[in-house]
């Protein structure tokens, strides 16, 4: 029985695996895999299938080494190890991550026939750390301060200004992952998550963190992660992920076989807090249905949902549709066009059209 | 009084103190890890603000020795001229472009402050070997990448005085408030909808990468 001192999956499961698209970035080190949806069962990632965001390369990270530096506008600047975090108070709180760019291929027109990179760049934990605001707490906020600069371990020294309330409000500064420690690929020993938020600020390999008046506009939050209008002007600090939501299956890599009963499921997920209903339509948006929810349905987490569908063998065009608890609507990549135009890259949350044809194999579509 | 005693008093505190943040222990509560010295601080603090340039260090570069560096170091992936070698990014070029049906994003038609090129330059840069460049070294790129830009003249020396004053082409371009949510779509049930008409498909176009597993199997028919 322990001929599996680190057990793994059945052998015949070797194709559920994280992939990439090789055209899509200049190399590997700075690149994006994408989490196989099609084959995940529950909110939960699995760890060795969360999707990964390097913005150069992926290091590794000697803990006993490893220091967090917290200073800037604060009453005592601090040094603290791994050992010195994992006495902190923990928390636990299962969160999702989704990079904006998640979706972006599509703006212009339905391109990828794939449930996997259309909207992979997501993914969902439980994290264990501790409160951001427990350690800011500790060193002592001094009253001018109103952002926080942190940054990574990287080769870029990734960084990323956060306003000070929101770093104060949910964010954590967390050592594990689903129960094991963090993985390299998700920035090992320690690694911030800000629920809600573009992945691209939940800085991995955590090495700094300093308080400050002002944001620090760096390379990230203006050459990249700002959303280019049709104007000409440009839209930064755009944290928010927008709810969205996405049919799991049906889906390309996994088509119907013959008429009969089938479940569709799905999976949907909010920056504003809890998904509150999913709509299905099997007829391209005329008419929807609410599908159900599965509990748990928690604060910024993946939800599922499902809704039982008896397909005839006709034709048939599958959306989702998601509001949440603030009431806000998942809008048609129509909509989002009209606002936006088609060169702003980040934050595509529209309704994906699922075609399914009479073979019953499936196809990523726009509708008009 | 016990530490949990006072922890609970300290919240109540916190609490009745209306209007400011409400804190749970005063600094130091925990007392983990080690005072950070100002030499230590010195050692990482490593950032420079885009916007006013807090936080240059000394040092000084120019267009000159700016080109040198960049031949050296940096052309083999961004171009002899800025223009990008492959898929990495193009630095020079595109101004004018951000309207256009394919807008080209570069330092010198997007980005809006200068001093975050210093500061990602040092930061990062080059990719394989980031934070080997000493700061003249930094400031001399930076100084020659807005010169390929035609933002500085000839004779331009980047240091920590210069650098926030250069304005940047795009600078006034930007809105730093998220005006979303910006769709504001009706959750309707029923014909809410002409029948739909499909305006593009990813069938047939190839683009889906061919992968090891069970995505061959689903490759376009």
């Amino acid at each position: 029985m322990v001929d599996r001192p680190y057990g793994r999956p059945a052998d015949t499961e070797a194709g559920v695996i994280r992939r990439n698209v090789p055209w899509l970035t200049a190399g590997t080190e700075s690149s994006i895999s994408f989490s196989p949806l099609q084959d995940l069962r529950g909110i939960i990632t699995p760890n060795g299938l969360f999707f990964e965001r390097y913005h150069s390369g992926r290091p590794d990270v000697e803990p006993d080494q490893h220091k967090l530096m917290i200073h800037g506008m604060v009453e005592r600047p601090l040094i603290l190890s791994m050992k010195d975090i994992v006495r902190f108070p923990s928390v636990s709180r299962i969160h999702f991550i989704e990079c904006p760019a998640n979706g972006g291929m599509e703006w212009r027109a339905a391109q990828l026939n794939s449930l996997q990179f259309n909207h992979g760049m997501i993914s969902c934990a439980e994290w264990t750390g501790v409160r951001l605001s427990t350690l800011l707490e500790e060193v002592g906020i001094k009253k001018e301060a109103k952002w926080v600069m942190v940054e990574g371990a990287d080769g870029a020294h990734m960084n990323r200004s956060l306003p000070l309330d929101k770093c104060l409000d949910d964010c954590l500064v967390v050592y594990a992952q689903n129960g094991e420690a963090l993985r390299p690929e998700q920035g090992y020993p320690l690694r911030l998550v800000v629920p809600g938020w573009e992945g691209n600020v939940s800085i991995k390999w955590l090495r700094r963190i300093k308080l400050g008046d002002k944001p620090w506009h760096s390379r990230e939050e203006t050459s990249k992660y700002t959303d280019l209008m049709p104007d000409g002007t440009s839209r930064g600090f755009t944290w928010l992920i927008d709810a969205k939501s996405v049919i799991t299956f049906p889906c390309p890599e996994k088509p119907l076989h013959s008429p009969g009963l089938y479940e569709i499921r799905g999976l949907a997920w909010t920056g504003n807090g809890k998904v509150k209903r999913v709509d299905v339509s099997t007829d391209g948006g005329v008419n929807w249905q609410s599908a159900r929810l599965h509990e748990p349905v928690l604060s910024k987490a993946l939800t599922r949902f499902t809704l039982p569908w008896r397909w005839d063998g006709a034709p048939a065009l599958l959306e989702s549709r998601v509001i949440d608890e603030t009431g806000y609507v998942q809008p048609t990549i129509a909509q989002l066009r009209k606002q936006r135009g088609m060169n702003s890259v980040y934050h595509n949350n529209s309704i994906q059209t699922w075609q399914v044809k009479p073979d019953g194999s499936v196809f990523d579509v726009q509708l008009a | 009084m016990s530490s949990w005693r006072k922890r609970i008093l300290l919240v109540c505190a916190a609490m009745v103190a209306a209007g400011s943040i409400a804190l749970a222990a005063e600094p130091g509560y925990y007392g983990y890890g080690e005072r950070a010295t100002p030499e230590q601080i010195a050692g990482w603090d490593i950032d420079a603000r885009g916007e006013d340039g807090v936080g240059l260090p000394p040092g000084r570069g120019g267009v000159i020795r700016g080109a040198d560096v960049y031949a050296e170091q940096c052309a083999a992936c961004h171009g002899t001229f800025g223009e990008g070698e492959g898929r990495f990014p193009k630095l020079v070029g595109g101004a004018g472009t951000l309207r256009d049906d394919r807008p080209e994003l570069t330092v010198g038609s997007y980005w809006p402050f200068a001093p975050t090129l210093w500061d990602y330059i040092n930061r990062a840069m080059p990719m394989p070997a980031p934070h080997t460049l000493s700061a003249d070294d930094v400031y001399a790129l930076t100084a020659y990448i807005l010169n390929l830009n035609d933002i500085v003249p000839n004779e331009f020396v980047a240091d920590r005085e210069s650098l926030p004053k250069v304005k940047m082409p795009n600078r006034d371009n930007f809105q730093w408030i998220d005006p979303r949510p910006d769709t504001m779509a009706k959750p309707c049930m029923n014909g809410c909808a002409d029948p739909a008409r499909i305006a593009s498909t990813a069938e047939g176009k190839k683009l889906t990468p061919r992968t090891t597993g069970p995505l061959d199997t689903m490759q376009v028919k």
